[in-house]
């Protein structure tokens, strides 16, 4: 348990060093919020109107000095408001991180319900059709962009099938769930298909490289079928880098997916990080980032106890 | 007549695409009756491995095909089957249920993610449809078999808690659990320690005579297979050149490679073939004089907790090496043996203790007149250097310019290792291993040596090129006049090419002296059980003690200090340490 505790005593030090980054990166970029919103027609303020604006956004301070009101801020659980939203950053996204972790899910379990047979299945037919096929297939999910998949899943339905998918108002999940489940399954499936081939792609790899293990031909000297080795012998040692893929993956999903949010008009993560930076809402930009971050690391670190419970070698804490 | 258990007629495996291109085993054919052992033996590549693999369809799962032959097994039923065109689900049956295996590596050959009672209690399963506790309690019951102790507790051990003799056992375990008619064990001791290999012998003896069950056993030692085998098959370049009863085979063999694996493979003689080339004279400078060496490992403790303490892999250790002189040190794994040789080589920090040569660099304690051989010839080049650019190495390592003189001296070591003059231009992947450890040997040589540190330099060898590496390395020492520290486990190996030897044990040495006078008349009582555990072709159809003993922890606690040792002479230099 020190491990845990050692563990979430770095979650402070990584998100400090991560706003660090942002809240200097975001204001290297040329223009403020003033020109994201007044665009060129700012020039034409007067100074002394630029200064009172300036001073609204909290924008007139040297930097040092915004960082360090932020930051407070932050210890009392305040991330600032969003200037083109006029509320408070974190309920904001609050508001938007139900869908994003929505579609992650479902599209983790795309992914693994469908990806880890495929790559099995390939895995255990080595050099044949079906195994060059899931190969091919695979390939392809991997090098597809997103939103071309999302475009031919919308294109394929509505001049296929004649089905519009719904569109439309967001209905979230506790509002009504076969609804929210209509409009979420093509981004879904859209973000599962990739996610789907790389988790095929390495639980194909993963499972060919364990039934070359002698431990598996002692199964097999023992009398034990394939489908008894495939599932008890190899497939516990295989999923070590699966769950490795599917938890970088998962992590990135969390925050947000923006080409998918915006072809299937989500009010997701993705988009609302998009638009902060565009309209230099840096009060937003910052709060998205540490959030993500934030996740990122719940994510990593449950990965890393995913590792415990599958491999009794790993101890964790101990060496690195 | 009474039908054999297994009658093996005409076996052909081949393996990949062509499988006659490909033929590992060419027209194989043994009997084996109930309760008796075969061992096969052979060389790496003999296709010993690959024909016990087809007794139980095996090989399929590693790319061969049974192209010709047949493989009788009398089943438990009364029926025989042809196991070469069995199906495979009867394939099943008889693998487990009557076909029992266990491998050479108990390391990897069993699942690291499963406890072992679970792979135990698989084969009741699987053959018994036991499930939940009977499958257990089976699974326990198997354990104290092959007399694990705590065998309850140790079920839910997974692999990497338990070292390998006691994995070895577990194989076994597993292997036996249906009580098969047929155990096939493939190297089964190859990769442990030599009283280790006793103890799992002296077990598969027993369980042998408990259960009436026939053997095959393959090994390249053939000094195992006098201590346990009735019958012997010898098999070289896929072929059974010569078989027949043991005592046959050992003391009128036939055929010519088995002359030569019985004359050319070093034998342990308990001392009588120990060299007898060397003789210390007063007053001559010692090419290496170790005192006192001392190195300790401190065992990690968490950020909130202090070390508990370090491991005292090498305590107090001392000795002198005369140039020209070969001293071995013995021991098992994990013994100390190979840290006191990096420690010598500067590889690793010595907490306490001195040893100098003659050319001691007193600043960086290297010396380039001391060089090393290491044990792995394939691992220890670099594979994408050219043979002249590894050979330069150690000159560059020096500061020393490579020149004219430099190839020359390449050329001349490689004739002198018996390589041909082209090797130069040459990588590592076009010599055997044989020839790799001829390079390894001219690599450390470069520097006009001193020294050489030989840390199991010919255990990864097969057995009839270890015989002439060693020749290679007396003669090169008679030439050079150099001193060996030869790091050995191999005790017939240590016989040829020591003059003195030391034995460690849990870090300490506990006996030294003249190789002659240690091996044929040991005083410790660990060199006495190490050396009773030694294979030899003397001893035969040996009832080997069956001895659960383990190595001490040599895990101490901060500030521990081992008390003062004394010691007691047995004539000339012979020394041991006096037991508690």
């Amino acid at each position: 348990m020190t491990y845990l505790a050692k563990r979430l005593l770095t979650f402070p030090l990584v998100m400090l060093g991560v706003s660090i980054l942002v809240f200097v990166a975001i204001r290297m970029v040329p223009g403020d919020a003033i020109t994201a919103m007044l665009g060129t027609e700012a020039g034409l303020l007067t100074p002394a109107q630029r200064q009172a604006l300036a001073a609204y956004f909290g924008i007139d301070q040297p930097i040092l000095v915004q960082y360090g009101h932020w930051l407070l801020g932050v210890f009392k659980g305040d991330l600032g408001i969003s200037v083109i939203h006029g509320k408070p950053v974190l309920g904001i996204i609050l508001e938007r991180f139900p869908l994003t972790l929505e579609l992650a899910l479902l599209s983790m379990m795309i992914a693994i319900l469908v990806g880890l047979p495929a790559g099995i299945f390939a895995a255990t037919r080595t050099e044949k059709l079906s195994d060059l096929g899931v190969r091919i297939i695979a390939m392809i999910g991997q090098s597809t962009p997103n939103f071309v998949t999302g475009l031919l899943l919308i294109y394929a339905l509505s001049a296929g099938f004649g089905i519009l998918p719904t569109m439309g108002e967001f209905t979230p999940l506790t509002v009504d769930p076969l609804k929210n489940l209509g409009q979420m399954i093509l981004p879904a499936i859209t973000l599962g298909f990739a996610f789907a081939a790389s988790v095929a792609r390495i639980s194909r790899s993963a499972m060919l490289d364990v039934l070359s293990e002698d431990y598996v031909r002692t199964a097999r000297s023992r009398g034990a079928p394939k489908r008894w080795v495939i599932w008890r012998h190899a497939l516990p040692n295989a999923l070590i880098p699966v769950v490795t893929i599917s938890g970088v993956e998962f992590g990135y999903l969390l925050g947000g997916a923006v080409l998918v949010e915006q072809i299937f008009a989500l009010p997701g993560l993705g988009r609302l990080v998009l638009e902060a930076i565009l309209q230099r809402d840096y009060a937003l930009v910052q709060g998205c980032v540490l959030f993500i971050a934030f996740n990122f690391m719940v994510v990593n670190l449950l990965v890393d106890l995913a590792y415990v419970a599958l491999d009794p070698r790993i101890r964790l804490g101990e060496g690195s | 007549m009474i039908s054999p258990l297994l009658s093996v007629s005409n076996l052909h495996v081949g393996f990949g695409r062509d499988l006659v291109k490909t033929e590992i085993v060419k027209g194989v054919s043994f009997d084996l009756s109930a309760g008796e052992t075969l061992a096969i033996v052979g060389e790496s590549g003999s296709g010993k491995s690959v024909t016990a693999l087809s007794i139980n369809r095996l090989v399929d799962f590693g790319g061969g095909r049974i192209t010709a032959g047949s493989i009788m097994l009398s089943r438990a039923d009364g029926t025989t089957v042809d196991i070469a065109t069995a199906k495979e689900p009867v394939l099943e049956k008889i693998r487990g249920g009557e076909i029992g295996m266990i491998f050479q590596e108990p390391m990897t050959s069993l699942n690291p993610v499963l406890s072992i009672g679970r792979q135990i209690a698989e084969s009741f399963r699987l053959h018994r449809g036991l499930t939940g506790r009977q499958a257990e309690a089976a699974a326990k019951d198997a354990l104290d078999r092959v007399r694990i102790p705590d065998a309850a507790r140790r079920l839910k051990y997974t692999p990497n808690q338990l070292s390998g003799g006691m994995l070895q056992r577990v194989m076994i375990a597993s292997a036996l659990a249906c009580n098969p008619r047929l155990l096939i064990a493939d190297e089964p001791t190859t990769a442990l320690d030599v009283t280790v290999q006793a103890q799992i012998m002296a077990l598969l003896a027993e369980l042998k005579r408990e259960t009436g069950m026939g053997m095959i056993f393959i090994t390249h030692d053939i000094g195992l297979v006098a201590g346990s085998a009735d019958k012997v098959m010898v098999m070289q370049a896929g072929e059974a050149v010569e078989q027949g009863p043991l005592d046959d085979i050992l003391d009128r063999p036939q055929h010519a490679y088995t002359k030569h694996l019985l004359s050319a493979v070093p034998h342990f003689q308990s001392g009588r073939a120990a060299r007898a080339d060397f003789a210390r004279q007063q007053k001559q400078m010692a090419a290496l004089k170790v005192e006192g060496l001392t190195v300790r490992f401190p065992v990690s403790g968490s950020i909130f907790s202090r070390s508990p303490g370090s491991v005292h892999a090498v305590e107090n250790i001392g000795f002198d090496l005369m140039p020209g002189e070969t001293l071995a040190i013995v021991g098992e794994s994990g013994s100390g043996k190979s840290t006191t040789a990096r420690a010598i080589l500067g590889l690793v920090k010595p907490i306490r203790g001195d040893f100098s040569t003659p050319g001691t660099n007193a600043a960086t304690r290297t010396d380039p007149g001391v060089q090393m051989v290491f044990q792995n010839p394939y691992a220890s080049l670099n594979p994408r250097l050219r043979i002249d650019s590894i050979l330069a190495e150690p000159v560059i390592a020096a500061g020393e310019p490579v020149t004219a003189k430099t190839r020359e001296r390449m050329a001349m070591l490689l004739k002198r290792v018996g390589l041909p003059e082209d090797s130069l231009e040459r990588y590592p992947h076009q010599f055997s291993g044989g020839q790799r450890q001829r390079l390894c040997i001219a690599r450390a040589l470069m520097l006009n040596p001193k020294i050489l540190v030989l840390d199991e330099a010919v255990s990864a060898l097969d057995v009839s090129v270890q015989a002439r590496v060693l020749e290679l390395l007396i003669d090169l020492q008679k030439e050079y006049g150099l001193a060996y520290l030869f790091v050995s486990h191999d005790m017939a190996v240590v016989e040829r090419i020591a003059h003195r030897i030391a034995v460690v044990y849990a870090g300490q040495i506990v006996e030294i002296g003249d190789a002659a006078s240690v091996l044929s008349n040991p005083q410790h009582s660990y060199t006495k059980r190490l050396i009773s555990a030694v294979p030899t072709i003397d001893r035969r159809q040996q009832h080997f003690e069956i001895d659960t003993r383990q190595i001490p922890s040599l895990v101490r606690p901060a500030g521990y200090e081992p008390p003062q040792a004394d010691w007691r002479g047995f004539g000339g230099d012979h020394r041991a340490r006096v037991e508690a």
